[in-house]
């Protein structure tokens, strides 16, 4: 059981979710040992707590970035002014 | 002097017509009139005003935005040019406005036209949200309303999660190039999964930041997933179509964003149930046919009813026996027993016999040659002996 642990820890929330249900979908349709299932079990436990565990010990992050002006796009790729000078 | 053919005429006037830079991509104003819809969907009318008029073919009447009938009053843009074969003059449209529409309105309108064209607005092309984004990453002002929205939302439904915030200018000078560079720096970082490109409502003046062409070529540009978040429910801007996802306010787009909790939390529940529910299965499955299994072997063996019955005939059988047996042996001994009482020689000495024995050896006589006058004899009878002497 602690093997399953470490290796939940490892993953991100998203895999570990996709896991999770990929083991359900195994456990549910594969022709299983009696060992395999037992193991598939319990990994699925081991994933679920972790995502759970997960939700609840999160906190959100805010990171603001430093505001750069952008030097490349001088580019003049004009805004249809050619009718307002044509009409002039 | 040469002699020309009409056609040639006519396709002379064709390229003239077609090679004026004026005449290629020009606004025409006018009224409705002759209106007709061909079978093929193709529209003919004739755009008129006090004093000449001129005839009008628009070929995609599908892409149509305005209601086009008689009477109405609108502003039309395409090309002028000539049809060879029937020498006319026509107006061949691309697009519709009311007249009432501003100018600002038809550059916009020009220009949706024209990227939908080059295909900026192709369902296929837009690519598939994050299911849990890691990191968010956000174009809009660092003050306002906008990321304090996103961010509650965000916090609110999925924490697990890092919002990385991009300042930008969202509206006048220099706001297309904030922009740019904003989803430019987004993009250059390797941990952002998903963009939202958001502002508040505003003017059409306002939000004409997000109806600039590079910043929807940057926006089309993005390696990275973008929704577009500007203005209020009905407002739409290039950014909302080119985008790979519009949200009608910033709030909408984190909810677009990230799932909520609450639902992944009572998913989570149903997962560990099914997880339990297909575990238990299994060994259900196997008790069932270790169950099938048992009742095949039972089957399998012989009975042991009949054995036992045979048992317990056979134990009856021997006890008969044996008590017969017995009882023949008893008799046996019985009837040996009163022969051999019937040839006691007790009996005999009842009778009156008498068995005459010499005293010293006690060996019986029975013959005279043994006794010789005067020898005593000893006389056993049936209750005792007593002594006697030959006399003759």
């Amino acid at each position: 059981m602690n093997d399953y642990e470490e290796a939940a820890a490892e993953l991100s929330f998203e895999e570990a979710y996709s896991r999770l249900e990929q083991t359900v979908e195994a456990l549910e349709n594969g022709e299983l040992s009696l060992d395999q299932a037992i193991d598939l079990f319990q990994q699925g436990m081991e994933l679920a707590k972790f995502c759970s565990s997960r939700l609840d010990s999160a906190e959100l992050r805010i990171r603001t970035l430093q505001a750069q002006l952008d030097e490349g796009s001088a580019a003049d790729r004009p805004s249809l002014s050619l009718w307002s000078e044509r009409k002039g | 002097m040469r002699i020309f053919s009409v056609i040639e005429v006519n396709r002379y006037l064709r390229e003239t017509l077609e090679s004026d830079v004026a005449l290629a991509d020009i606004w025409i104003s006018g009224e409705i009139s002759n209106f007709v819809r061909s079978a093929a969907g193709h529209l003919y009318f004739t755009l008129k005003d006090r004093e000449s008029q001129l005839k009008c073919v628009f070929f995609r009447s599908g892409r149509q935005n305005a209601t086009v009938e008689n009477g109405t009053a609108v502003i039309a843009h395409g090309r002028i040019s000539l049809y060879e074969v029937s020498g006319a003059l026509q107006f061949y449209v691309n697009l519709i406005q009311p007249e009432g529409a501003g100018l600002l309105n038809l550059q916009f309108e020009q220009l949706k036209l024209r990227l939908d064209e080059e295909g900026l607005f192709e369902p296929e092309r837009k690519r598939p949200l994050p299911r849990f984004p890691q990191r968010i990453g956000v174009v809009t002002s660092p003050t306002g309303a906008v990321i304090h929205d996103i961010t509650q939302v965000i916090g609110r439904r999925f924490p697990l999660t890092e919002v990385v915030l991009a300042p930008a200018l969202v509206q006048g000078d220099g706001a297309p190039e904030s922009v740019i560079a904003a989803l430019r720096q987004l993009n250059a970082r390797d941990d952002v999964e998903v963009i939202i490109v958001g502002r508040g409502g505003g003017s059409l003046e306002e939000l004409w930041c997000f109806n600039d062409e590079r910043v929807a070529r940057a926006i089309f540009g993005s390696r990275i997933p973008v929704i577009s978040a500007v203005g209020h429910e009905t407002d739409y801007t290039i950014a909302d179509f080119v985008a790979d996802c519009r949200a009608p306010t910033p709030s909408a787009a984190a909810e677009m964003v990230v799932p909520d909790q609450f639902d992944l939390r009572q998913q989570l529940e149903h997962l560990r149930r099914d997880l339990g529910t297909a575990a238990a299965d299994q060994l259900d499955f196997r008790r069932t046919g270790m169950r099938a299994l048992t009742d095949r072997l039972q089957r399998a063996l012989p009975s042991i009813e009949p054995l036992q019955q045979r048992l317990d005939d056979f134990s009856r059988s021997i006890e008969r026996e044996l008590a017969n047996i017995l009882q023949l042996r008893r008799e046996r001994l019985r009837s040996r027993a009163l022969q051999l009482h019937s040839l006691s020689p007790l009996l005999t000495l009842a009778r009156g016999y008498a068995v005459v024995q010499v005293p010293s050896t006690q060996l019986p006589v029975h013959s005279i040659d043994q006794v010789r006058l005067k020898d005593r004899l000893q006389i056993r009878v049936s209750d005792g002996t007593f002594h006697a002497e030959v006399v003759e």
